[in-house]
Order: structure tokens, then C-alpha cells, then sequence
């Protein structure tokens, strides 16, 4: 009925102590995401507006159960604050913080690698990931996100919900609605949500944003050409970005020529894939997918 | 975050990375006492600007000077100097207006046997730092990468345990070297990717790497950017940075924690989002306008930012219409438009807005913007916007 998130998702925050961290974990706990509470070295023992503050994730996770945590620690301390929760045996790790070096990032990917593989990293500078109706563990606002059958998966925070917004003016929700970050170095990417959605039986279609720098949206054009079954469409944000200017994410930026917006959307195209020129009809193209496999 | 090639060089002889001599000069005769100084009977005289592409480059002021001169008496170098010094020098990476050249940088001539291209760089794909190289230095490495690809080498290595004595060896034979320059490549391979690692940068290229008749491997250029996000634990390298290189206003824009890049068309626009903002850039382009910059504010913006982002938006004479495209979430429509309000009258908006506006509070913040009495043209979704922010430059 969804991927990653389900009604077994027992989620705590690191990084809870802080004005924006306590914010959204009271939003998630509003929403009705099973919460139990936060972790801020040093502040162990104490609450915050009823939630229960620990002094490792070890410790949350021994008292309370949780499988998943949620991020909002600052950039220096986001890699160290990933590796903690998957010593502890968190096996989701949503990692919201913004403007983590990329660097850290290739530390922090190598060794939930190599010594953390049962861990899912997702983000970081992501907005979380929601299934709606069950659980929201990110920033998203949960009202725009409704049931239903489509899988969205997005490197973008606000063109994320603005995909929802249209789904749901076409009348479709989403099983489980993902944002994977704008960073160069990411934990979970475009095929890795594919491949979970294609397996999903309650996901029918899927929605993917991309947008231009590097090449994920290649190789995930490549990935649905060849294992994907159900209906995709596409968005490439960026169609106008000058080469060698960072566009707001880290990871946006055109280089030597490659990662435009042109030779990705080309790509999805000649992988079946209904790719929206305009960003307006995100939630058509998904309708037009559907009809083209429907019409096979 | 980019500095100049004599910084990067500093950079580079403080890691034990090999580099000519040279002397910074900022006036004609500092040229001519560096060339003196370096008491050799040739120097080079090259002009210190944020771009490549510089020994092809010609000036502005001066169309017969190029921005990089072998010369052989001090003399020459003071002349060199200062056709150089105070003009514009455009090269095929600085756009048609150029830069001024403020600084220069005198160097010892070297004996060159070969010159080879070297960069390293985060490769997102493999999720580690790449050490690449080519046979071919001194020209393009893009025109290399379409042309002959297979002189392209690359070699990954490990961000903690830094590229190997084998790795090193392994890209030596590869590019044919022998003797002393294999040792030389084992030694200075390693030590240069340590620096790309303990400085944080996002890449840090030399092109040309030499090889001397000596057989010794020297950096005769040095473009070096660091990563921006890494830059709270390199408070030294603040110093470095070159504001006079950088866009006014994507400077300004930096202060105010917005991201703003400037483009060349006329539609204004203010977004909230990375993702978003570049969408917008494309559906004004879509419905036949040209974006004059990108602008994020952010998920919290305040009024101080909107207003920062306004008059930055409208301080660029070219803007002729303004496009604010707002998906509030858990930042409130009806709080953006109180924002948007109080920097409207505190700018004194001269141009057409049109707001486009959905989310949360999005009744409530619609209801506010048709009773504020302002003249704001309301849209009712993307398209709509797109069409109307056009629509008021052929009025």
C-alpha cells in the first residue's frame, strides 16, 4: 500500500531541541505520524512539549522502539548525526538538513555503505518522504498530499507539492510521496524509488522531477526502459539555466556542457516516458501516461 | 566559491604540491621588479581573472594584448603590465564584456618536455572524488572529452584514505611517462588529491600540468572552488574571496540567505524553492518571455528578504514585469502576502506584479491581495501567471 513508510514506522528527531526540528516533529505528530520523540546530546532527560528527549539515538531506540529518524541537525554535524542513527540500528534515515558539504556526504555514503547496508539514507536537503493518510516524516504540508495510486518521486521541496496540488486537480493521490534531495550525494535516488514503487501493488503510476546537473535522470531513463512496467511521466526543471551556475541546489548545475534539461528530457522520451515541457502540466502528463499503456 | 590562480598556487605550495615560482604585482613597475627578482632569462606575465581561456584572450582597451605574455627583459614585463592592469580582458569563458584585471602574476619560465591536463573532481555517480587526466593539456578538456574521449583517464579514490602510490603509478604509465616522472607523479598525484580533500574544494584543476626536461611535475595553473556548504570550517580561505569577480547582486543576494542568479531577460521573478524557481524560469520562457534572473527566498521568508529580493530583482534596469510564484506550505500564503505587501510599498514597485499564489491560506491570502488596493495583477495558476507577466510587456 506504500513504500518505506507503513503504519509499523515508529519515528523519533534528532536535532529536536532546535526551533525548526520541534516544529515540524509537533506538524508530523499533528498529522498523525506515530511519533515518540527526539534526541539532542546533552539535553537527555528532559521533554519538549510532551515529547521525551534522549541523549543518543541508541537510547531512543532502546526506550522507545523507533525504526526511523528525521533530521534537522545543522550541516556540520548532519554526516556524524546519519551514522549515529544507523549505528543504532535505524533502518530509515530522512535527512532534511540543507547545505551539508558535499564532502561529508561521500564519508557519510561510504560507510552506511559498507558498514550500515540495511539502512536507507533518504536526503539530505529533502523535504521527507509521506504516505498519505499513515504517516508524514518531513516538511511537506500534509493536506496537499491525498491517497491514492500514484508513486512521486522528486529532487525538489515546493515543486514537489506543487505536483501533488495537481494530482489532485486530475483527481489522483499518492501512495507514497518522496523528495531525494538537490545534493550532489544522496542516499536514495531516482531507480531506487522506482524499483520500489514498480514493486508496490498499490502504486499504478509513476510521477518523477528531475531537474538539470549530473546524470540520474539519464540512468533512470535507462532503468525504466528497461525494468519499468507501469505508466511514468517526467519532469526536467531548468530548461533555462545557464551552463556553470549553481541554481539554488548544490547538485543544480550544468557542467562541461552536460546534465541540461535537453539531452534528459530526450532520454526519458526515449524511454516511453510522458515528459511535461511545462511544469504546469505535470498532473496531465501522468493522465496521458496512464491512457498510453491503457490503449496498448 | 573561486579564487585566482596565484592563490591557488599559494594553496598549492603550502601542501607541497609543485609550482613555478612567481611574484603577485599590482602596478607595471612591481612587474618589472618581479621579473628582476626572479632572475631568470625569460618570465611570464599573466593576468589574474575568475576564468579560463585567458592566453587567447584579448583585451578590451588593447586588442593586439593577450592575458598571458612570455617576456624576456623587465622592461617588457612593465610594458605588458600595463596594457594589462586596469583593462578588460574577455576570453571564451567570460562572456562578451569581460573583466577587469586587477592583479597579475609574474612567473619563472620553466623547461617544458610535455603538458598534461589534470583536474579532481566529486564524481556524484561513483559517490567519491576522481582524479582525471589527459595526454592533452593546454587545450579544452570539453573539446578532448567530445573529440578523442579515450585520452580522457579517470581514477577514483577514497576521500579518507586519499589516492594510492598505485593509483599514482598506474595514471604514469597510462599517460606514457617514465624515468624521474613517474616518481615524480607517485609523489605529487597524492599530495594534490589530499589537498582537494582537507581544502573542501568542489574541483581544483591544472591545465597545463607540466613535465620539465628535468622530469619533474610542476602545476602551471591553478582554478580552484571550494564548496560552498564546507566553507564554516575554512574561515582562513574568507580572505581569498575576490568580491570584485562576483555579481553585485548575487552577492547581495547571498547576505540576505537568498540564492539569486542573474539572467538576461526582462521578467523578473521570486519563488519560493530551488525547483520551483528554475520551473518558473522555464514557463515564462514557455510562453515566449525571458527570465532576468532565478530567485529562491527560501522556505521562511520574512519581510526583510522579500524586500531584499524586490529591490535586487528591481535594481536590474532590464526588468520590466515581475513574476512572484508562491506554493506555500507550511509557510502560509497569507503570511507571504503580508511580506509581499510591506516590501511592495517599501521598494515602490514602478513595473506590473503579478502574483501567482496556492497552499495553504490561499483564500484567505487571494482575499488580501484584492482588497490591498495595490496595483497587483492576481493569477489563478501557472500558466495563467506565465501568460498574464507576458502579457503586460505588450501593453
Amino acid at each position: 500500500m506504500s513504500i518505506l513508510v507503513d503504519k509499523n514506522t515508529r519515528v523519533i528527531c534528532q536535532g529536536i531541541t532546535g526551533k525548526t526540528g520541534l516544529f515540524h516533529s509537533q506538524q508530523c505528530r499533528a498529522y498523525g505520524t506515530p511519533f515518540f520523540g527526539g534526541v539532542t546530546p546533552g539535553k537527555g532527560g528532559t521533554e519538549v512539549d510532551g515529547f521525551p528527549v534522549f541523549d543518543s539515538v541508541d537510547e531512543a531506540v532502546r526506550k522507545t522502539g523507533a525504526n526511523c529518524s528525521l533530521i534537522f541537525v545543522p550541516p556540520g554535524g548532519c554526516g556524524d548525526a546519519i551514522l549515529e542513527a544507523a549505528a543504532a540500528g535505524i533502518t530509515l534515515i530522512v535527512a532534511i538538513t540543507e547545505g551539508v558539504p558535499v564532502l561529508d556526504m561521500v564519508r557519510t555514503a561510504d560507510v552506511l555503505a559498507t558498514r550500515f547496508p540495511k539502512s536507507r539514507l533518504i536526503g539530505p536537503n529533502c523535504p521527507g518522504i509521506i504516505t498519505p493518510g499513515i504517516a508524514k516524516i518531513g516538511i511537506m504540508p500534509g493536506y496537499i498530499h491525498k491517497p491514492g495510486p500514484v508513486g512521486l518521486v522528486s529532487k525538489s521541496g515546493t515543486l514537489t507539492y506543487e505536483a501533488a496540488w495537481q494530482l489532485g486537480n486530475v483527481g489522483l493521490g499518492q501512495s507514497t510521496a518522496i523528495g531525494i534531495g538537490g545534493d550532489p550525494i544522496i542516499g536514495t535516488n531516482f531507480i531506487d524509488c522506482l524499483t520500489l514503487f514498480e514493486a508496490d501493488p498499490n502504486t499504478e503510476a509513476m510521477l518523477m522531477i528531475g531537474e538539470i546537473g549530473g546524470n540520474a535522470e539519464i540512468t533512470a531513463a535507462e532503468f525504466i526502459k528497461a525494468h519499468i512496467k507501469k505508466p511514468v511521466a517526467a519532469f526536467i526543471a531548468g530548461q533555462t539555466a545557464p551552463p556553470g551556475k549553481r541554481m539554488g541546489h548544490a547538485g543544480a548545475i550544468i557542467s562541461g556542457g552536460s546534465g541540461t534539461a535537453e539531452e534528459k528530457i530526450a532520454a526519458l522520451e526515449a524511454a516511453g516516458v510522458v515528459v511535461s515541457r511545462s511544469p504546469a502540466d505535470m498532473g496531465k502528463a501522468l493522465v496521458e501516461a496512464i491512457a498510453r499503456k491503457k490503449a496498448r | 566559491m573561486k579564487i585566482h590562480e596565484y592563490q591557488g598556487k599559494q594553496l598549492f605550495a603550502k601542501a607541497g604540491v609543485a609550482t613555478p615560482r612567481g611574484i603577485v604585482a599590482r602596478t607595471p613597475d612591481e612587474a618589472a621588479a618581479a621579473f628582476t627578482q626572479l632572475g631568470g632569462p625569460i618570465a611570464v606575465v599573466k593576468s589574474q581573472i575568475h576564468a579560463g581561456g585567458r592566453g587567447k584572450g584579448r583585451f578590451k582597451e588593447q586588442p593586439e594584448q593577450p592575458g598571458v605574455k612570455v617576456v624576456k627583459s623587465a622592461d617588457e614585463a612593465r610594458e605588458n603590465a600595463k596594457r594589462m592592469l586596469g583593462n578588460t580582458l574577455v576570453t571564451i569563458q567570460t562572456g562578451p564584456e569581460g573583466k577587469q584585471v586587477n592583479t597579475i602574476y609574474v612567473e619563472g619560465g620553466l623547461n617544458i618536455a610535455r603538458e598534461l591536463y589534470l583536474a579532481v573532481i566529486v564524481d556524484r555517480e561513483a559517490g567519491s572524488p576522481v582524479v582525471i587526466m589527459s595526454s592533452e593539456g593546454g587545450v579544452e578538456i570539453e573539446h578532448v572529452a567530445k573529440v578523442s574521449p579515450e585520452k580522457i583517464l579517470k581514477e577514483p579514490f577514497h576521500a579518507g584514505y586519499g589516492l594510492q602510490p598505485y593509483q599514482a603509478r598506474r595514471l604514469a604509465y597510462q599517460l606514457g611517462l617514465s624515468g624521474t616522472a613517474v616518481t615524480s607523479a607517485q609523489s605529487f598525484l597524492p599530495k594534490f588529491c589530499r589537498f582537494f580533500v582537507e581544502s573542501d574544494c568542489s574541483m581544483a584543476e591544472v591545465n597545463p600540468l607540466v613535465i620539465t626536461a628535468e622530469g619533474e611535475l610542476v602545476a602551471l595553473d591553478a582554478k580552484v572552488t571550494f564548496d560552498d556548504n564546507a566553507m564554516f570550517r575554512h574561515k582562513d580561505f574568507a580572505e581569498l574571496r575576490d568580491l570584485s569577480e562576483e555579481n553585485e547582486f548575487e552577492v547581495r543576494a547571498g547576505k540576505a540567505g537568498l540564492s539569486y542568479v542573474k539572467l538576461d531577460g526582462n521578467i523578473g521573478c521570486l519563488v519560493n524553492g530551488a525547483g520551483l524557481a528554475m520551473s518558473t524560469m522555464d514557463l515564462i520562457k514557455l510562453h515566449g518571455g525571458e527570465p532576468a534572473n532565478f530567485l529562491d527566498v527560501g522556505g521562511g521568508a520574512n519581510v526583510q528578504q522579500v524586500t531584499e529580493a524586490f529591490s535586487i530583482i528591481l535594481a536590474d534596469k532590464h526588468v520590466k514585469a515581475v513574476l512572484v510564484n508562491i506554493f506555500g506550505g507550511i509557510m502560509k500564503c497569507d503570511t507571504i502576502v503580508t511580506a509581499l505587501l510591506s516590501a511592495y510599498d517599501t521598494v515602490g514597485f514602478t513595473v506590473p506584479l503579478v502574483v501567482r499564489l496556492e497552499g495553504t491560506n490561499v483564500e484567505i491570502a487571494r482575499k488580501m491581495l484584492a482588497d490591498s488596493g495595490r496595483k497587483i495583477i492576481a493569477a489563478t495558476d501557472l500558466t495563467d501567471a506565465a501568460q498574464k507577466v507576458v502579457a503586460t510587456l505588450k501593453a
